[in-house]
């Protein structure tokens, strides 16, 4: 029986795997010199893929769908959009990438992750997740790895697999035991049989602690966060840019699902250690991203930061709060792709990623400048774009549950961020270069480098400033969970 | 519905900012020109709010404008002046039209004068007018989420106004501080005023950051005397209160003039503002409660201020601790919790604000053409820029109490206000007038009679009409108010009312 509820429910899946289809038997016909319009094919699909799903795919009442393995809900929904935006941007970066970008397996591997992705999204049965995780897994390592002449990216490439297929044995672990004790790998039925006693309190904290263990990994909080510099440095620039923000989202989805729906009853003792976690997670990813003198390694250790940030809207353990998280993963994909965007088309011109060759970029392209500056101050919470209304809501979801003294860690986190953030700026605004003869020649954006920079922008000033839509969005994907 | 002025008046400068980015980085007098017209533009819009709300006798919250921005959350975009906030909407438009024609230039390779701002100026008006807008913002929001989002757009700007068009020895060092301490003051006060809006919730059951509505909201005494504190000083940081002002003499001096008078002019007033409005007006019984800490803080900060300013040397670090001793006399203004003291507040805010503007305006004009603010370098001034020390005096008079400026009619209330609260203060206090009267009359002398240094003679090129046109305006204000009170404190006295009713009539 296939309802037509059914086939909404997985209609941009569908789309999405018919776009890989077409982009498998399309591209092998290409000329070397017109493979990069595979890009123009993935991110013009996966946008018209969006529009379709906006307008046909809308869920309506949370329902259980394919012999309760999918659940179709607003939650999922508005993952799904965040995602196929996020790939639809990384495809547009990845097409003027020296190396990566006229191979059409690049588009396909980011497709098949994507898939993946949404399907972590949705899913509401324990091997539909794990499957989902894997698809969403196995291409990222190969794309982290996919420049082979390059040592750093193989060596990234191998590290994010080991880490990797490490953390997601542990969780398949703690799954296994929830099949063992419980006799059922659907979410939806977990509570109940916690809450009615069948499974004691010892064992419900090791299966949580388990499963935190593979999702720890792909949000990257401390102590699974080892992996996240050196991947982001090696890996090419539109995958680490996508690993830090899509990756990291669908590992906040199924937390946000899983936690939330599997262990209510226990939520006022899982808190406090997603608290601690979130606190360390904060200082130390902002602590040693004050050192870094590389921006994608600074980059990577201001998202390990931004992941303990969009946790005290987890710890909440409200509707409230994880409307904050669906929001604030809404800006922050916006601001930090917009921030990977900016330091791909500099280094893609001028091949340098340090900080300090940052000097007098501000003349040699304001414009791109700008951009950057919009970017990090976004990160670091300033209005009027959207990482400052992110940050009030998480930290209004914290307040109201009662966390104050989180709030007080974030906020001494956010001051750290503002030095560091500040810091690069200083070299983009206030530095000159060494031959200032040089800041005559402007960096060069390509078009698909443009669209997507600007569309990204105007994403930070709308989320930052028109936040109703997107808030009632997150606040309708937050319903479905309690 | 009405004309909606306020909002045309706060969006205003994030337009002209945006058109002047979309302009070629060449056309540098074209952008000057947008940069001008806007100010213009929003100051007449400014003044026509002032006299509208003063010829009207209107109290109360006036102009207001409601839109629903985020219902869920009873965050709204409302904007409404009263007789508090109308002067400050004035001064801010006053000195961002003042900060314009100062920023506008004049190059000459022959006479070694290189003023106003050469080099990115596009940038430097864009970056001017959001702080600009994010001022005006503050000043007219009714919201507290509103007010937050505003008040953190004035303060990033000026990191990158001081770090990059500063001076060079100082700035990066002066701007970095100066962002963090306003920033930790503003992430403080929000933790407070996050707090606030769940007690109301709890309270109420009303989930809204309408400030009007908080007022009611029925905080405990003991929840106020918790979280005023917080609130107060985070804000007050930016108002420069003591023992926190230590951010501000090393910003005034690092900023490029039109940002000095930016930051001490209207920013320190947006502090000022700010801890009044949120902290007092909303918690009033926590403000009596702390008030003899406050009033303490600000003693400190009037007379200490005034006596660091009277050792420096520098020009711009002078008037830069004489902001923190007048501002010093706002917060002890506000400390009193009573209507002469809140008066003389409201007033100085005001008052203060024309005058540090006019002072950092001429220490720039001076620095442009003698590359030395260092006071005993500096001498004989008044027979080459008569016009700069004409409105020097001015400046100086008012920062004396002089009667028939309208420094003195800020001074007396606050002072009067003081002595029905605790004498002792009051006579403290005074003694800042003194120490005051004697660095403003010193460097008066040095800087503008006397000889002229050998090296200075024939280097010092007249000032502009634009410079006059800014020093006019100023002066204009401060002579006005102190000769017709009536033109300001009858509207301030409206918006003490409303506080005082908040108080209790206390």
């Amino acid at each position: 029986m296939f309802t037509p509820i059914m086939f909404a429910s997985i209609l941009p899946e569908i789309l999405i795997l018919t776009l890989a289809v077409i982009l498998l038997c399309v591209e092998p016909f290409w000329k070397e010199d017109q493979r990069r319009n595979a890009g123009w094919l993935t991110s013009g699909g996966l946008f018209l893929i969006i529009i379709v799903s906006l307008l046909f795919g809308q869920p309506g009442e949370p329902t259980s769908v394919f012999g309760n393995m999918i659940r179709f809900d607003w939650l999922g929904f508005f993952f799904k959009i965040l995602f196929m935006f996020a790939a639809a941007v990384t495809a547009l970066f990845l097409m003027d990438h020296e190396k990566a970008g006229q191979r059409g397996e690049a588009y396909l591997l980011l497709l098949a992750s994507l898939l993946g992705m949404n399907l972590m999204a949705v899913s509401a049965d324990l091997i539909m997740l794990y499957l989902a995780i894997e698809t969403a897994s196995i291409p990222l390592y190969i794309l982290a790895g996919f420049l082979l002449a390059d040592d750093r990216s193989t060596e990234a490439g191998f590290k994010y697999l080991l880490f990797g297929t490490v953390t997601s044995t542990v969780m398949l672990y703690g799954f296994s035991l929830i099949f063992g004790f419980a006799g059922t790998t659907n979410i939806y039925l977990l509570s109940n049989l916690f809450a009615s006693g069948q499974i004691s309190v010892a064992l419900a904290f090791s299966i949580f602690a388990l499963v935190l263990v593979g999702i720890g990994f792909k949000i990257a909080i401390v102590p699974f966060q080892f992996w996240a510099p050196d991947v982001y440095q090696g890996s090419p620039t539109p995958v680490a840019g996508f690993l830090s923000t899509a990756s990291k989202a669908a590992g906040f989805a199924v937390i946000v699902r899983f936690f939330f729906v599997a262990f209510p009853d226990y939520a006022p003792s899982w808190t406090v250690i997603l608290a601690a976690l979130s606190a360390i997670t904060m200082t130390v990813g902002n602590l040693l991203a004050m050192s870094q003198t590389n921006i994608k390694r600074l980059l990577a250790y201001s998202s390990i930061a931004h992941a303990g940030y969009a946790l005290i809207g987890v710890v909440a353990f409200s509707q409230l709060g994880a409307a904050s998280v669906v929001f604030y993963l809404a800006a922050y994909i916006a601001t930090n792709l917009l921030a990977f965007g900016v330091v791909m088309a500099f280094s893609r011109v001028t091949g340098l990623e340090d900080i300090t060759d940052y000097a007098g970029m501000s003349r040699r392209s304001p414009w791109l400048g700008l951009m950057m500056l919009a970017a990090f101050l976004s990160l670091a919470g300033m209005p009027p774009f959207g990482g400052f209304v992110a940050k009030v809501f998480v930290f209004a979801a914290g307040v109201q549950a009662g966390y104050t003294w989180l709030i007080i860690v974030g906020i001494l986190n956010s001051i750290l961020g503002v030095y560091y953030y500040l810091n690069t700026m200083k070299y983009i605004y206030l530095y000159r270069m060494p031959n200032e003869d040089e800041e005559n020649h402007p960096i060069p954006l390509t078009r698909p480098y443009a669209i997507a920079l600007v569309v990204l922008v105007l994403g930070v000033i709308l989320v930052g400033t028109v936040f109703a839509p997107w808030f009632s969005w997150s606040n309708a994907a937050a319903l479905n969970l309690f | 519905m009405n004309f909606p002025i306020l909002s045309v008046i706060t969006f205003l400068p994030f337009a002209a900012a945006i058109i002047m980015l979309m302009m070629p980085a060449n056309r540098k007098t074209e952008v000057r020109g947008v940069a001008l017209a806007t100010a213009a533009l929003d100051l007449l819009l400014a003044g026509w709010v002032y006299l509208q709300y003063l010829l009207g006798h209107l109290t109360g919250y006036q102009f207001i404008e409601t839109y629903n921005w985020l219902p869920a959350l009873g965050i709204s975009l409302k904007f409404g002046v009263d007789g508090m906030s109308a002067p400050l909407v004035l001064l801010t438009g006053i000195v961002m039209f003042t900060g314009v024609l100062i920023s506008w230039g004049d190059f000459d390779e022959e006479r070694h004068l290189s003023a106003g701002i050469q080099d990115r100026p596009r940038e430097f008006f864009a970056f001017l007018f959001l702080l600009a807008g994010g001022v005006f913002g503050v000043f007219v929001s009714l919201d507290l989420f509103m007010l937050f989002f505003f008040y953190e757009i004035a303060v990033f700007p000026m990191y990158l106004l001081i770090s990059i068009w500063g001076w060079v020895k100082t700035r990066e060092y002066a701007a970095m501080k100066l962002t963090l301490y306003l920033f930790i003051g503003s992430v403080v006060a929000l933790v407070g005023a996050l707090v606030m809006y769940w007690t109301q919730y709890q309270n109420t059951g009303i989930l809204s950051f309408d400030m009007i509505q908080m007022e009611s909201a029925g905080f405990s005494a003991s929840f106020q005397y918790i979280w005023f504190l917080p609130v107060f000083l985070g804000f007050a940081v930016l108002g420069g209160i003591w023992p926190f002002h230590n951010w501000s003499p090393d910003g005034h001096v690092a900023a490029p003039t039109a940002v000095s008078m930016f930051h001490a002019g209207v920013l320190m007033k947006l502090g000022a503002f700010a801890a009044l409005r949120v902290g007092i007006m909303l918690l009033p019984e926590g403000a009596k409660q702390w008030a003899w800490l406050i009033m303490i803080f600000a003693g400190v900060a009037v007379v200490y201020g005034a006596f660091i300013a009277f050792v420096q040397t520098d020009l711009k670090y002078m008037i830069g601790f004489s902001s923190v001793s007048h501002m010093g006399l706002v917060v002890l203004g506000v400390s009193t919790l009573n209507h002469d003291g809140l008066v003389g507040a409201g007033v100085q805010m005001f008052s203060h604000g024309v005058m540090t503007a006019l002072f950092f305006a001429i220490t720039g004009m001076i620095y442009d053409r003698s590359h030395t603010r260092q006071i005993p370098e500096l001498g004989g001034m008044m027979k080459a820029l008569p016009f700069a020390g004409f409105g020097f005096i001015i400046g100086g008079l008012v920062s004396m109490g002089m009667p028939g400026f309208s420094g003195f009619v800020a001074e007396f209330p606050i002072f009067m206000g003081v002595w029905g609260r605790q004498w002792l203060v009051a006579v403290i206090a005074s003694i800042s007038i003194i120490i005051t009267a004697t660095y403003i009359m010193i460097a008066i002398r040095r800087v503008f009679f006397g000889p002229m240094p050998e090296k200075l003679e024939g280097h010092i090129s007249p000032i502009t009409a634009l410079d006059k046109i800014a020093i006019f305006t100023l002066c204009s204000c401060m002579v006005l108010i102190g000769i017709f009170p009536a033109v300001m404190v009858p509207m301030v006295e409206t918006g003490v009312e409303n506080i005082l009713r908040l108080l209790g009539g206390a």
